[in-house]
């Protein structure tokens, strides 16, 4: 087998700065209090992930998930120790981040699409594909500036799930979209880990990694605290309990499940 | 709806054969050039959204530094009666706007260009090169069209390009450009951690337009108590800025006054020929000054690369 992502004693610190300007922190240090403080965001994170994979990364609000994520991403460098990945990256993590206001739905398209490592060819035999999924319509050549918020999350998603990659990371709430829009993406993430590819999945809720994934990993204050099966993952997080989402309906496709799993993520 | 990964798969090795390597992006300046296509795009869109809505556009980048030259003109030229000493004082003046302007251009964009890209920096992974490098790339093509109207003024009153020239020229240019990535790079990291930078910066261009021989001609400082002062003398061509706006004088400038008086102040001719004119007009050894500068520039822009590097892994969190 073939490993995809590794974290090798991976640790990032935080530095919170709570003074910035020289009078702030002259006064502060008069005051002996203290001008910076540091947390471990990540505390010594080891695991593998071998290729076509497809795993759940749980865990609570500011257990360092998201930062775990941009470290494999490679917006963040560790601190100490190493992430190592093989193969392209892509995903739904900050989709339209790289937008501009300024520029039209199709020059978006382009630029954002150059950003996540695609060719001009590659954009342009891709580009009806995207259009299509995004669903903007005659939007697509007015600035961004001006569409609805909806229109504005579609197109990111459309172009990140049209980026080919080996391994797909995912944060990010699907909550966005209406409903027709979220099954479309929840198909197509399906179909993106049935290519093969590896799978990072960072959620809340319960139902979606159970259906997605087939390992589970879950940070504890930057800890890794678990990594195995995903039932007695989501049984470590105490999660089984507390969510309706995960007893009612398990395995069953019914309206209130898919909204359930969907709107978890927030 | 969907793209099938195979057929579209532009992955000439397989993925088993690629190494397993950091995803933190860290080819600097060599990566953004393989790039290009990105880069590309960036450019054109920092062209477009600075103009966006305006209705004179482009024109506006020919406006500020024509009323800066003419208010020079003005003042200096008739007010203080340079032009009458000094032959095409204009062409000496306008050669010098043009590089000074291309650099603090660049620097100033540059210094702005990772804060104002914050959203992707924050989010998205590429080299961070690319942003500095890009607003270089844009300061190049709104000077530009100064270039042009430098051309077309100094054809007019009769330049006649020489080869050492325009080697001067091109090596003026290239000074600039080199000098001016490499300050984009420093400040632009620096400028993450703390916005002094882009104040300390727009102090430092005050400074610009009165340290370059641009509304004084180069003899009247060598002739001067300061400029007969050795020390003073090396510390003022030891700026590449000064190196750069020279070799563009000698390029456009000096041409055009062979044979006319004023060398090196009124009552005497210039030479016929440009490569004998000399000090003071020029200092002596202005091409290898120009080639020790360009060589210095490098050096800086290596150096700047080396600290942005090790600066960069904490862009995204200090955002």
């Amino acid at each position: 087998m073939v490993v995809s992502i590794v974290a090798n004693d991976a640790s990032k610190i935080f530095k919170m700065r709570y003074h910035r300007t020289i009078k702030q922190i002259t006064i502060a240090a008069m005051r002996k209090q203290k001008i910076s403080d540091s947390f471990l965001a990540v505390n010594d994170v080891s695991f593998s992930i071998e290729q076509g994979e497809s795993v759940g990364l749980m865990g609570l609000n500011g257990s360092g998930k998201s930062t775990l994520l941009k470290l494999i991403n490679g917006v963040m460098k560790p601190d100490s120790g190493e992430i190592l990945t093989r193969g392209r990256i892509a995903g739904l993590i900050a989709t339209g981040a790289g937008f501009h206001a300024q520029l039209t739905g199709r020059d978006n398209v382009y630029l954002n699409a150059a950003i996540l490592g695609m060719s001009e060819a590659e954009t342009n035999r891709k580009f009806d594909a995207i259009v299509e999924f995004a669903d903007i319509g005659k939007f697509l050549d007015t600035p961004v500036g001006n569409y609805s918020s909806g229109m504005f999350a579609r197109l990111g998603f459309a172009v990140a799930v049209h980026t080919d990659s080996d391994i797909f990371l995912i944060d990010e709430v699907l909550a966005v979209g209406d409903k027709p829009f979220k099954q479309k993406c929840l198909a197509r993430m399906q179909e993106i880990r049935d290519e093969g590819r590896t799978m990072l999945y960072v959620s809340h809720a319960a139902a979606s990694v159970k259906r997605m994934c087939d390992r589970v990993l879950v940070l504890e204050k930057g800890v890794l605290g678990y990594d195995g099966p995903v039932q007695e993952g989501i049984r470590y997080l105490h999660y089984e309990d507390s969510e309706d989402d995960v007893g009612t309906s398990e395995g069953d496709d019914s309206e209130n499940e898919s909204d359930g799993e969907l709107g978890a993520d927030i | 709806m969907t793209t099938q990964a195979d057929p579209s798969r532009t992955q000439p090795v397989p993925l088993a054969e690629q190494p397993l390597a950091s995803p933190f992006a860290g080819g600097g300046l060599v990566e953004v050039f393989r790039r290009r296509y990105l880069l590309k795009l960036l450019v054109r869109k920092a062209v477009r959204s600075r103009y966006q809505g305006s209705v004179l556009g482009l024109f506006w980048s020919y406006i500020q530094p024509l009323v800066r030259f003419c208010m020079y003109f003005f003042v200096i030229g008739l007010v203080l009666g340079l032009h009458k000493n000094l032959p095409n004082f204009a062409i000496h003046m306008f050669a010098a706007i043009v590089g000074v302007h291309f650099f603090t251009e660049t620097f100033s964009s540059g210094t702005r260009s990772i804060i104002s890209n914050k959203a992707i920096v924050r989010k998205m992974a590429m080299p961070r090169e690319m942003f500095p490098v890009a607003a270089v790339i844009t300061s190049a093509i709104n000077t530009f069209p100064q270039l042009v109207i430098l051309f077309v003024g100094s054809l007019a009153v009769g330049w006649k390009p020489d080869p050492m020239g325009l080697l001067a020229g091109v090596l003026g240019i290239a000074i600039v450009i080199v000098l001016g990535t490499a300050l984009a790079l420093l400040f632009s990291g620096m400028n993450v951690f703390f916005r002094d930078f882009q104040n300390i910066v727009q102090t430092f261009m005050l400074f610009t337009h009165w340290i370059v021989p641009m509304i004084y001609p180069f003899y009247k400082l060598a002739q001067s108590g300061l400029g007969r002062n050795t020390a003073f003398y090396d510390a003022y061509l030891s700026n590449p800025l000064t190196v750069a706006v020279l070799l563009l004088q000698r390029a456009f400038w000096i041409p055009t006054t062979l044979g006319k008086r004023g060398y090196p102040g009124p009552g005497r001719r210039f030479p016929d020929n440009a490569s004998d004119v000399g000090f003071p007009v020029l200092p002596h050894h202005y091409m290898l000054l120009g080639w020790g500068m360009l060589a210095v520039s490098l050096v800086i822009l290596v150096l700047c690369q080396m600290v942005f590097r090790s600066i960069e892994g904490k862009f995204a969190e200090r955002l």
